[in-house]
């Protein structure tokens, strides 16, 4: 799922410090803001919108498609649990740091309920020139630009730096896609790449992965597969094996997840995998100049 | 947070798992006093590490006098870059068959998965790639927990016999890892006894640090990774750093950026001097951050690389500011700054400092690259 204007947003959280800024940036962006939810808050308005006790008081009275968590960690789990309850097609949580068994029993009830979880730890969606949920610089015009290319991305920060460096080639993009930086996220690259192979708009795909767990591994035995041009960056090759860098998902142990065994196993795919994210443009357009003399396989 | 054996084995047995008789001891003389009360025994090297079998960190004793002797000869040496400062001296055990059990965080079932195996020992790591069958793998629905027909059916590997308690230990287990909040519990070896008890002879794990908040007490009782003074001072204001040993110091926001960063000063020759970022709730710490980073002797020049996204620059760029006024350093800096916040960030970077920011990562990495190599 990707989100586009007409998609009916709910903001959990909306009322914090952040959850007000990125709610504001959403909305002159162009995105379908439908309302919020803090249970000591309910009945009055924030931002033009009106405020629910939970996700469920909110999906009888506006009913949304697509719910964004501005929640703390401890209350991540039942912030969640309450959206998918609801009935939300997609909850993406932003939210780092919930603990490990909270993300699981969130994962339980999204798959109880039918619901797709983007994150937890995702920096979220953008389709450039339309809507975005989330918290990327989507609205800074020297970064996202509409165009052809989808951008699937562990990290926000790093997806911002390969948005920019698609624009500064000339390239706009057809979504950015958030996964997450944890190590259990409910929409992997897989089913990213599965999305974005099936999006009309996007014709060529970026992947910015990291060291650590088997997440650009799984995903290439798809990418194999498709039609459309992929290329990767994998960030991590100079961190030291065994150091927890930031992310929880980004620690190496032994072989598995290593920067090595993500490169070949993309590269074996067909994937071309960049050294640095400013070869992507590069790498991206000479495949699509010549999508024929693509070779899948070795 | 990891916990040693001696800190992880109470937790199993409050939890119900059986773990022998044991007391941890500092010196050869507190060995010895153990091992009196305990009779023939386990001396066992205390270390956050695997591999202490194979170290010659683990060896049997008959009596206190032994046990004395082993001590010494255990403590003080070094395992997988660990100085061994405890012993922990534990009742031997009849041991009729050795198990594997754990029990982790799996990301493919995006739930626990528990793992079982009957070649349980030093070479269940070998056995199992020799023979993918020989490991179990269940996964398990966190909404129901383990269920006592899955542990019994579980555990019908072993035979009739011994089934029924080893069924109670995983459940056992189970509670263990759900109640500690454990990313991994593992029990290596699981034994059966000659008279048909199990009991949890080694016990590794792994507590999830976002659990830390609500659980201050359990933290205690684990060993914090080892840490240099200035990765302490950093922990102490919530900050990620990690000393690399290079010239070229990095502040960027966001592991995969900072990540980034670190591949492209290797690319271009250059070796980092750290990692450290100050993305997501940490990006208001940007001037701890640079203090931080100065203080590392190594460094001869730093690139400040933010792709704002949540970490708006503005933010960011203005911590960086005070701290380079209040430091003065003398080292050349390289800016490259986008996202949320741009404008006004690199206007501030232009204003109060003078210096003008690249527009391309490489350039940026490039120049401090260069700049560290020629300086003197």
């Amino acid at each position: 799922m990707i989100v586009r204007r007409g998609h009916r947003v709910l903001v959990q959280g909306i009322t914090g410090k952040q959850g007000t800024f990125w709610t504001a940036a959403m909305q002159s962006y162009g995105t379908t803001i439908v309302g919020g939810v803090n249970p000591t808050k309910a009945g009055t308005d924030h931002l033009g919108v009106p405020v629910f006790a939970s996700a469920r008081a909110a999906a009888e009275a506006a009913p949304f498609d697509v719910t964004v968590m501005f929640i703390p960690p401890l209350a991540a789990k039942a912030a969640a649990i309450d959206a998918c309850e609801a009935g939300a097609g997609m909850v993406v949580c932003l939210t780092e740091h919930i603990p490990a068994h909270d993300v699981m029993e969130m994962h339980a009830a999204a798959r109880a309920n039918g619901t797709r979880i983007v994150g937890p730890n995702t920096a979220g969606l953008v389709t450039p020139g339309e809507a975005f949920v989330g918290i990327m610089p989507a609205f800074n015009r020297r970064v996202f630009q509409p165009g052809r290319i989808g951008v699937i991305s562990r990290s926000g920060s790093l997806g911002t730096l390969v948005a920019l460096i698609l624009t500064q080639a000339g390239e706009g993009q057809s979504v950015f896609f958030g996964v997450g930086g944890d190590p259990m996220i409910g929409t992997t690259i897989r089913d990213a790449l599965e999305i974005l192979d099936a999006d009309k708009r996007t014709e060529a795909v970026v992947i910015c992965g990291e060291i650590g767990g088997t997440a650009e591994e799984d995903a290439a035995g798809y990418a194999r597969g498709m039609s459309k041009p992929v290329a990767a960056f994998i960030a991590g090759r100079a961190s030291p094996p065994g150091k927890k860098m930031g992310h929880a998902g980004a620690i190496v142990s032994g072989d598995g997840g290593s920067y090595a065994s993500k490169r070949q196993a993309l590269e074996t795919a067909g994937v071309a995998v960049a050294d640095l994210p400013s070869q992507l443009p590069g790498l991206l357009l000479s495949r699509i100049a010549q999508p024929g003399k693509r070779q899948a396989g070795n | 947070m990891n916990f040693e054996e001696h800190a992880a084995k109470p937790l199993l047995a409050e939890a119900g798992v059986e773990v022998p008789p044991a007391r941890l001891a500092t010196t050869p003389e507190e060995a010895e006093a153990a091992a009196r009360e305990i009779g023939p025994c386990v001396v066992k090297a205390q270390v956050p590490t695997g591999k202490r079998g194979r170290a010659g960190g683990i060896r049997l004793a008959a009596d206190a006098a032994e046990a004395r002797r082993h001590a010494g000869a255990i403590l003080g040496i070094e395992i997988g870059g660990h100085r061994v400062e405890r012993v922990l001296i534990e009742a031997q055990v009849p041991i009729a068959r050795e198990l594997y059990a754990a029990i982790l965080n799996d990301p493919a079932s995006k739930g626990p998965l528990l793992l079982f195996s009957t070649l349980g020992g030093m070479d269940v790591e070998e056995a199992a790639e020799r023979d993918p069958n020989a490991m179990r793998r269940h996964p398990i629905r966190i909404s129901e927990g383990l269920q006592n027909g899955d542990a019994e059916t579980v555990a019908a590997a072993i035979g009739p016999e011994a089934a029924p308690a080893l069924a109670k230990a995983l459940m056992a287990l189970y509670r263990a890892y759900r109640d500690l909040e454990a990313e991994l519990l593992e029990i290596n070896p699981l034994v059966v006894t000659g008279d048909g008890r199990i009991v949890a002879l080694d016990c590794k794990l792994v507590v999830d640090d976002a659990a830390g908040a609500r659980r201050p007490g359990l933290f205690e009782k684990g060993t914090p990774d080892r840490l240099t003074s200035l990765e302490a001072r950093a922990q102490a204001a919530g900050l990620k750093y990690i000393e690399l040993g290079g010239a070229v110091g990095i502040l960027a926001n966001g592991a995969g950026l900072t990540m980034t960063t670190m591949d492209a000063v290797s690319h271009f020759g250059g070796a980092p001097a750290n990692f450290l970022e100050i993305g997501g709730e940490a990006y208001t710490k940007a001037q701890t951050a640079l203090e931080i980073l100065l203080a590392n002797p190594n460094i001869r020049s730093l690139v400040v690389n933010f792709c704002g996204a949540f970490a708006r620059t503005d933010v960011m760029a203005e911590g960086v500011v005070k701290a380079w006024k209040l430091l003065e350093p003398s080292i050349p800096v390289f800016f490259t700054i986008h996202g949320t916040g741009e404008d006004e960030a690199v206007a501030l970077v232009r204003r109060e400092l003078g210096f003008e920011p690249y527009d391309r990562m490489d350039d940026a990495v490039a120049a401090a690259v260069q700049a560290a190599g020629t300086a003197a």
